[in-house]
């Protein structure tokens, strides 16, 4: 069981790993807050409590593997990487320039602590299968996580690995659905409706379970349950909420999905984000 | 035996893909970190001998080469050799993106051994010839492209890339052809061409099963008095420029041959690097960009002009243009 201290310290992460996500969009003048926002507490509840990794040395072979899928909301998993040690926090501002080695969408090539390029959607899942099936035939105890966004399950090749790490009973592995409900066209559910996922996944053969993706100990007790599942690999279906921590990018998702904020709204993000902090 | 021919030439055919099926299986006994993906066509692509004796390092992934390739990806990202086999037009074109971007932007240890290339896939037809792949994937960085000329050089040719750390496109074929590499000297570096046969008044560089054509082409034409050197350029990526330019230069005059779309293949690299540092005549022997049919293999390279004579009446118009 998580303590309360935890959870508080998790959080106040999370809010930072937030704040970077504004100051770093904004001065890129581009990039992807809303998705980035919606998986900021998934995605810190993994770099501070779940995932076994060392910033210190990356490639430690014991690690566990994160695989972020959804590679447009690299700004999220750059800000938890800079807050983990593997890079100085004051590199997080080259987000997207000439030069940086934080592109657009996430090199694994370019940046410590990145396990597989991603950014065309849907390609995730199948290599974290692989790395599934890798660390099976090695007996290793490290575990895979794959990070997937709502509207890539659109992508058919996510369906093709799905039956993959069913058909192999992939318990090492554990998927989660960011399911912020929007993609950049618009409701997903109105685009072209992904429901019902759960019986999606259950039918190929997973074991489903969800979370509240903006509450620490729903997030967490998830991914421990998650690992309890024996002889098939887990999804999470996270319900999250696109722009989390900044009210006029929740009430206006569509308009965030893959724009910056300008510096006035920056300023606005960021009050918002002090106010959630003094709460 | 024609006492003309080069040295290894024998009248004994083979078909590459099988040499892969068998020197995978010897790989497979020699090093453990070796895996093998394949998508439904194992008995085709040769991959079955290794997964009958490796079943635990075998994959087969289903007809799924989107998530095969990537796959291989994540299983090379953990330090395996993945060797990922399907018919050449799905590992080129299905998968393509793919390719791009889990297996050559991340310059992982990724092997794509494709079988049933070109239009000697024969009845089949047009779905399953892949006249195509060598221009879509010559094109993506990081990533290199080989094409080796019979089953000896195909088995080099694996075991240099299973040596070799990096990402990697191999294109075999399905029909038996002449073992032209039979030789002690034989040696396949990536990224060297070789020599066959010395001649001066035009060189044919081809890969494939068009380097036994062009020899063909080479002696018929030695008949007439013309002699012509012949390129086994199994490379196209990373290109031989350094050859193919000295080839020029020293005799005037080039025709490419391959069993591929005369649009960007070998020809088209052959093009691009003689256009820019040493132009001289040249014509590209290949299928007319146009798609195949039905029929069997020596029937269509005759009806889409893949023979020695071709090479031939290419070889004497070039020359013909020479200054």
């Amino acid at each position: 069981m998580i303590s309360r201290e935890k959870i508080k310290e998790l959080e106040a992460i999370a809010l930072k790993i937030r704040r970077h996500i504004i100051l770093m969009t904004c001065a890129a003048a581009s990039g992807h807050p809303g998705g980035s926002l919606s998986a900021a507490d998934i995605v810190t509840a993994l770099y501070f409590y779940k995932l076994k990794h060392k910033p210190q040395d990356p490639t430690w072979p014991d690690r566990d593997r994160f695989v972020m899928s959804k590679g447009h909301a690299a700004p999220v998993l750059y800000a938890a990487l800079a807050e983990a040690g593997y890079f100085p926090v004051s590199y997080l501002k080259t987000l997207r320039q000439l030069g940086s080695s934080l592109q657009g969408h996430i090199d694994m090539l370019s940046l410590p602590g990145i396990e597989m390029s991603t950014g065309s959607l849907g390609q995730g899942l199948s290599a974290a299968n692989g790395m599934a099936l890798a660390c099976r035939l090695d007996k290793m105890s490290c575990r895979v996580i794959c990070l997937l966004g709502d509207g890539e399950c659109q992508e058919g090749q996510v369906w093709e690995a799905a039956m993959t790490a069913g058909h192999h009973k992939l318990d090492n592995l554990t998927a989660i659905i960011d399911r912020n409900k929007y993609q950049i066209d618009g409701k997903v559910e109105d685009i072209k409706g992904i429901e019902p996922l759960a019986d999606k996944f259950k039918a190929f053969n997973w074991q489903v379970l969800f979370c509240d993706g903006h509450d620490m100990s729903s997030i967490i007790s998830a991914l421990e349950n998650a690992e309890k599942v024996k002889g098939k690999p887990a999804v999470i279906i996270a319900d999250t909420i696109k722009g989390k921590g900044v009210k006029f990018m929740e009430d206006n998702p569509l308009d965030y999905h893959g724009k910056a904020p300008t510096r006035e709204e920056e300023t606005l993000a960021l009050e918002c984000l002090r106010e959630k902090e003094s709460k | 035996m024609n006492e003309t021919m080069p040295a290894g030439r024998q009248d004994k055919k083979a078909a590459t893909r099988d040499a892969y099926g068998k020197t995978l299986l010897e790989l497979g006994r020699e090093n453990k970190d070796i895996v093998v993906l394949d998508a439904d066509l194992s008995a085709s692509t040769k991959t079955i001998l290794f997964a009958k004796e490796f079943p635990d390092r075998f994959f087969d992934m289903g007809v799924a080469e989107q998530d095969m390739i990537s796959t291989a990806a994540g299983l090379a990202a953990c330090g395996k050799i993945a060797f990922a086999s399907t018919f050449a037009v799905f590992g080129s074109g299905r998968a393509w993106e793919q390719v791009r971007i889990s297996v050559a932007y991340t310059r992982l240890n990724v092997k794509i051994v494709v079988t049933h290339a070109g239009i000697t896939t024969g009845e089949d037809g047009a779905s399953h010839q892949a006249n195509e792949d060598l221009a879509i994937m010559r094109v993506i960085p990081n990533l290199t492209v080989i094409v080796p000329s019979d089953a000896i050089e195909a088995e080099k040719a694996i075991r240099a890339i299973a040596a070799f750390h990096g990402p990697v496109y191999v294109r075999l074929s399905r029909l038996a052809t002449p073992i032209i590499n039979d030789n002690k000297d034989y040696n396949f570096q990536i990224g060297r061409g070789i020599i066959m046969r010395e001649g001066s008044d035009a060189t044919i560089v081809a890969c494939g099963l068009m380097v036994s054509m062009a020899l063909d082409a080479a002696e018929m034409l030695q008949k007439e008095g013309v002699s012509v050197r012949v390129v086994d350029l199994h490379t196209l990526k990373p290109f031989d420029k350094e050859l193919i330019i000295r080839c020029a230069r020293e005799t005037g005059a080039i025709v490419t041959a391959e069993e591929h779309s005369i649009i960007g293949g070998l020809g088209g690299a052959v093009a691009e690097v003689l256009m820019e540092n040493h132009p001289v005549p040249m014509a590209r022997v290949g299928i007319k960009d146009m798609f195949g049919e039905s029929g069997k293999p020596e029937e269509l390279l005759v009806k889409y002009g893949l023979t020695p004579e071709e090479i031939a009446h290419a070889a004497r118009s070039v020359i013909a243009r020479k200054k």
